[in-house]
């Protein structure tokens, strides 16, 4: 664990702080954003240069537009008059402990079940996307149909909209 | 001696850090470059400002700036000045914190995508092995400062410039990693510098570069038009059409903070030029054998300058789209072309050497594109133009 961690976590924590205590809904939504910056630089730490890149370009270039696009579409940005907690917080903090202590149990099992880990491995954007149209195509083919699948609802539902105002 | 002149920056760099310690090296070796390109890109831009607007004086019948230094050749000195000492006016109910990051970011983003050009022989600043993944994403955080710009502006006008840029961004952005996909697939890496080294060898004294082949020409005019349209250029300017929206998102800057959304934009045209120089012009590699004594980067500047007139020669010419034409060309038109793009290079790829696959790749390409074009031209009906009041 270097410095350089540290920065870089301290920056994705504060920024999902923000992003959670902001009054501002626009506010929420670009702290969010720095958060997203800081998890993509913690990628770029470990060495994982696809992953860190993949996650600006879709997170920072896409997530983040689509969300700053549904907030200004749908109430605006002004502060709630009834504050920024919902009135659920509880419930959703006990949720989100668990599945942290989940996660982190099942990231120190690994270090038993694998012990002999040791050496760094290094994988390159070469080795992803062999794995990806080689080993891996079933899955990414049913993503992709998905996705289309997804697509294709959207268009309906935007179009539907549009009959319905003529 | 000619090898000498092609690296003499490299060496230049060598002989400056061979002063200091071994342990600041590195790090002064990074810096040396970061402050090269920090301080070129920004005087290539102010030059860049001259020959734009003394270009579309000529285009238009007019002079241009002649008053600051001869033939106007220091007008960007005065202009750097106005915009230093201007007042910066930010409005009353403006988002002040917002409102000051934007062109900050937008900037900083932009300046980003140089580290991966290689912008001469040895000359790239961080040679990834995702070269071309880094420089997408980092284009794709300029969407953000856009908004931000917008958005934290509180005024119509800059929202709906916002709006139409972010929108339009996202959906050129397809475009143009769609064109470029076809180039990681010819050269099977997206390493920059490993794209360049493809396409740098010849035959009977003519270069390898990608935009010699059916699906790279193809490739390339896509790519062109989709670089138009994420650095806001005409005739894909529309975020700032200054006769609806006055300047779109940067309406209510001013002073210096203007002048970083106006450098930002240049930077941008730049370093989108200067990836589509790599990606198809074979980046600096000279255009003929017998030419290849010539230092790279004197080709890769030419290349990319080359580029910058072309976007000012389009300028010049051509009228502004409406937003629904915009986003129709990007959706119907240019986005299955692409698709079609990807298959037709991957043709390219399994049907070997010889003249067939240069006649099936052209014939597909040329025949989509007439019947795209034509179906289009048919459903819209224009006949010969007719004015109700003018005759």
């Amino acid at each position: 664990m270097s410095f350089v961690f540290y920065l870089l976590a301290a920056l994705t924590v504060a920024g999902a702080f923000a992003a959670m205590l902001l009054k501002n809904t626009v506010h929420c939504a670009l702290a969010l954003t720095v958060a997203f910056a800081g998890l993509a630089l913690l990628f770029l730490n470990l060495d994982a240069q696809f992953a860190g890149f993949a996650q600006i370009l879709v997170y920072i270039g896409a997530v983040a537009i689509l969300v700053v696009f549904a907030i200004l579409l749908t109430r605006g940005s002004e502060t709630p008059r009834d504050g920024v907690f919902s009135r659920t917080w509880f419930v959703g903090l006990l949720i989100a402990a668990g599945v942290f202590a989940t996660l982190s149990w099942a990231v120190l099992q690994s270090v038993r079940v694998l012990p002999h880990e040791t050496a760094v491995p290094t994988v390159t954007v070469l080795q992803i996307g062999n794995a990806l149209v080689g080993r891996f195509v079933l899955p990414l083919e049913i993503v992709a149909l998905l996705l289309t699948a997804a697509t294709i609802g959207a268009v309906i539902v935007a179009m539907h909209e549009k009959e319905g105002q003529q | 001696m000619i090898d000498h002149l092609d690296q003499i920056f490299v060496l230049l760099r060598h002989w400056l850090v061979s002063f200091l310690p071994a342990p600041l090296q590195p790090v002064v070796c990074v810096l040396l470059s970061v402050a090269a390109i920090v301080s070129l890109f920004p005087a290539l831009f102010a030059l860049t400002t001259v020959f734009e607007r003394k270009g579309l004086a000529r285009i238009q019948n007019r002079i241009g700036p002649n008053r600051v230094g001869p033939f106007g050749v220091l007008q960007p000195i005065a202009d750097g000045i106005k915009s230093l000492t201007k007042e910066d006016i930010v409005p009353l109910s403006a988002d002040a914190a917002v409102h000051f990051l934007a062109p900050v970011v937008l900037v900083v983003a932009v300046f980003m995508g140089f580290a991966v050009l290689p912008m001469g022989r040895n000359m790239v600043l961080a040679d990834m092995n995702a070269g071309l993944l880094f420089y997408f994403a980092m284009g794709a955080s300029t969407e953000l400062s856009v908004f931000m710009a917008g958005w934290s502006s509180r005024n119509k006008y800059s929202l709906l410039g916002a709006m139409r840029a972010v929108a339009q961004m996202i959906s050129y952005e397809v475009v143009l990693l769609l064109s470029s996909v076809t180039v990681v697939m010819m050269a099977g890496s997206l390493s920059l510098s490993k794209i360049v080294a493809a396409q740098n060898h010849y035959s009977w004294g003519l270069p390898h570069w990608y935009i010699f082949t059916p699906w790279g020409c193809a490739g390339f005019v896509m790519y062109a038009i989709a670089a138009t349209a994420e650095t806001n250029r005409s005739p894909f300017d529309l975020p700032e059409g200054e006769s609806e929206l006055v300047a779109g998102y940067h309406t209510e800057y001013s002073g210096f903070k203007f002048a970083l959304f106006f450098l930002g934009e240049y930077l941008a045209m730049f370093s989108i030029s200067g990836l589509g120089t790599t990606l198809f012009l074979g980046g600096w590699s000279a255009p003929f054998s017998f030419l290849t004594w010539i230092p790279s980067w004197i080709w890769f500047f030419s290349k990319l300058m080359l580029s910058i007139f072309v976007f000012i020669w389009l300028r010049g010419t051509l009228p502004r789209l409406r937003q629904d034409q915009l986003m129709n060309f990007a959706w119907k038109f240019v986005l299955p072309m692409c698709l079609l793009n990807l298959l037709v290079a991957g043709l390219w790829r399994f049907l070997g050497d010889g003249w067939a696959r240069w006649a099936v790749c052209s014939v597909i390409l040329i025949g989509a594109y007439g019947a795209m074009g034509w179906g289009e031209m048919r459903r819209k009906h224009i006949g010969p133009r007719s004015y109700r009041y003018a005759e």
